[in-house]
């Protein structure tokens, strides 16, 4: 049985709407991730797909506690992390590290690599001073960049380059969890497959759990053992990679792969599309029963009644009600 | 004769840190009706390629160092600003990359929209009004009568890619500049937003410029397909042949990185190294040092042009002599 690292247990993160300038008066709220269940086991990477504004990243930011839960539990090793105090956060954080989409905003240009690589070390007082520069050194050559970069500021690097780094962050404080949030979107496809490389020979040789958030069906596919996922703030199909993207079963995941455009001219012109009308809805006000109903090809006055369950079927899980009949 | 004939263009940009050569020496032709996807990694010069063609290149630091592109019999790049105008936004019209920043957010969608019309056609505000509302709906907007008062910020950015794609063809151009269009956007709305630009090309048979970065988009919509590479364009083939029998290193190895085509679980293939600075001096094969055919002889000698009689071209000098 393979161990869990990361659970969370339906958890919820709404965002409060205000009015008012002095009474502020409560209006709604935007549900941004409405009640997620998972579960990560040890050294397993899990994609998250879906469309903007369906609760990824901020998924991600609850997962790492950046921002307070409404509802639920997340739990990093068996302990609970929501509402735990701020110094049992700051020790799970060694734990669990984060990697941004855009390498051009997420490293400080006024610093450089050696200041930005050794300050989690010595917040974390993880080695004395004096060992700093060797590990920072150490950490650029796991990232494939050489140690004779260890001066230089953000701006001297290319896109590619400037993830290795933000990578190095990361691996910094040798967390056992890490969360990428669309690492590779703000990056060409030549680099892009090198830093996809990165990826995945980090976590089997250092037995990483990887939460691998990403827009790119083909990308998710090609790195995860997992993929959830996500239509307005809840997961409706989860399930292996593979799996999910060769054979998908709930309607709205059948409409993502079927979207993705194929490198291909042949099945490009086979390709049969099922084309989704519309934005998907506001998450202030989200349609009642299935989030999906109002733009679903398969929906059914019952599908508006009732909110369906995240089910098991054909050894994954799928949240639709006529799953059976479709 | 083509629309649009571009020969040795060059756009340089004089920096502080010297001369980048982000076009240099580019040539192509698109015939009406026809489409043509531009594809390379950033840095290329793609899209300078089509905003030198546009007048749209800061003078300084920018500077078209030759070239003629022969729109119809008249040359864009050294015609009076009069004429560029009467063709700019009338007769080529192009829908940018970020839906998010191409529209004034100041500006109802409605007087950014009938613009153009008011510009060049002698029409009245209350038909140029009627137009508007007229293409706003073929783009797929809903409620056009009630939407077309609102701000940019009330749209989604699909929904604002749309106004844009509205905007560029209300003057019905005879070519669209796409650069990017989708980029930007999520893969639900991307099929959206290609299913309607090929709709738009049939009815109103416009030649459309689509350039990218992503070989998967182009394999569905283009005719041809030219592959920039350090500004320079590496291979020019009708879209099934640059799929099917790639002849230049570079294409090969774009398409062999693309993570759809390659097997679960194994170490995707990567291009080694970054691309190059193109404000140093190039050597003949600007590809040659991350090639892994390269000789001696890709360093120096000029690159040959090869056109097969399908109107498949390359600069590969290994290719060329059958020795790869």
């Amino acid at each position: 049985m393979a161990e869990t690292i990361l659970e969370l247990q339906n958890v919820k993160t709404h965002f409060p709407i205000q009015k008012g300038f002095v009474f502020k008066r409560l209006v709604g709220s935007v549900k941004a991730v409405d009640g997620v269940s998972l579960t990560l086991n040890k050294g397993e990477v899990l994609g998250l797909v879906g469309e903007s504004g369906c609760g990824k990243s901020t998924l991600a930011r609850t997962i790492l506690q950046l921002l307070p839960t409404t509802e639920g539990r997340v739990l990093l090793n068996g302990k609970v992390l929501t509402n735990a105090s701020s110094k049992a956060i700051k020790e799970a954080r060694r734990e669990m590290q984060m990697i941004f989409q855009d390498p051009y905003a997420s490293l400080n240009p006024r610093r450089t690599v050696f200041e930005t690589l050794a300050e989690p070390l010595k917040v974390h007082g993880v080695c004395k001073t004096e060992q700093i520069p060797e590990r920072v050194a150490s950490l650029l050559q796991t990232v494939g960049l050489s140690p004779r970069f260890i001066h230089k500021y953000p701006h001297e690097f290319s896109g590619g380059q400037r993830q290795r780094i933000a990578i190095a962050r990361a691996l910094a404080l040798e967390p056992k969890l890490i969360i990428a949030d669309e690492p590779v979107s703000a990056l060409d496809v030549s680099i892009q497959a090198q830093i996809l490389n990165l990826l995945a020979q980090l976590t089997r040789q250092m037995g990483l759990s990887l939460v691998f958030i990403a827009h790119d069906l083909s990308v998710v596919k090609h790195i995860s053992d997992r993929i959830a996922v996500m239509y307005l703030g809840k997961v409706v199909e989860l399930g292996s990679a593979t799996e999910v993207i060769e054979s998908p079963k709930h309607p709205y995941t059948k409409a993502l792969v079927s979207a993705i455009p194929q490198p291909n001219p042949d099945s490009e012109k086979n390709r049969q599309r099922i084309m989704l009308l519309g934005d998907p809805p506001s998450p202030i006000n989200p349609p009642k029963g299935c989030a999906f109903h109002t733009r679903c090809n398969y929906a059914t006055e019952a599908c508006s009644a009732s909110v369906p369950e995240l089910t098991s079927f054909e050894g994954r899980f799928v949240s639709c009600s006529r799953i059976r009949e479709i | 004769m083509p629309l649009l004939t571009v020969t040795n263009l060059k756009t340089y940009f004089h920096t502080r840190s010297g001369i980048v050569k982000a076009v240099d020496g580019v040539n192509f032709n698109i015939e009406r009706g026809e489409t043509l996807g531009i594809v390379g990694e950033s840095g290329s010069g793609k899209s300078v390629t089509c905003y030198s063609m546009m007048g749209l290149i800061a003078q300084p630091p920018g500077k078209i160092e030759s070239g003629t592109a022969i729109f119809d019999g008249i040359d864009l790049l050294n015609c009076s600003p009069a004429q560029a105008r009467s063709i700019r936004g009338k007769r080529i019209s192009m829908i940018f990359q970020d839906p998010m920043t191409s529209l004034n957010p100041y500006l109802k969608i409605v007087e950014q929209l009938i613009e153009p019309l008011l510009i060049h056609e002698k029409i009245s505000k209350t038909d140029a009004l009627k137009r508007g509302i007229e293409m706003l709906e073929a783009v797929g907007i809903h409620d056009a009568k009630n939407r077309i008062n609102q701000y940019p910020h009330e749209f989604s950015g699909g929904m604002r890619q749309r106004v844009m794609i509205a905007m560029a063809l209300i003057t019905k151009p005879e070519l669209l500049i796409a650069d990017e269009p989708t980029t930007a956007l999520d893969v639900t709305v991307q099929a959206q937003i290609l299913e309607l630009i090929s709709k738009m090309k049939k009815e109103l048979n416009m030649a459309v410029i689509f350039i990218t970065h992503d070989l998967a988009v182009v394999s569905g919509l283009c005719d041809r397909v030219q592959v920039m590479y350090a500004g320079r364009i590496v291979e020019t083939a009708p879209t099934r042949s640059i799929f099917y029998t790639p002849r230049h290193p570079y294409t090969k190895g774009l398409q062999k990185s693309i993570p759809a085509n390659q097997p679960k679980g194994k170490d995707l293939y990567t291009i080694k190294g970054l691309p190059p600075d193109v404000s140093k001096p190039l050597p003949s094969c600007a590809f040659a040092s991350r090639c892994e055919f390269a000789t001696e002889r890709c360093l120096v000698e000029p690159m040959p042009l090869s056109v097969d009689n399908e109107g498949h071209s390359h600069t590969c000098l290994r290719v060329h002599l059958n020795e790869i």
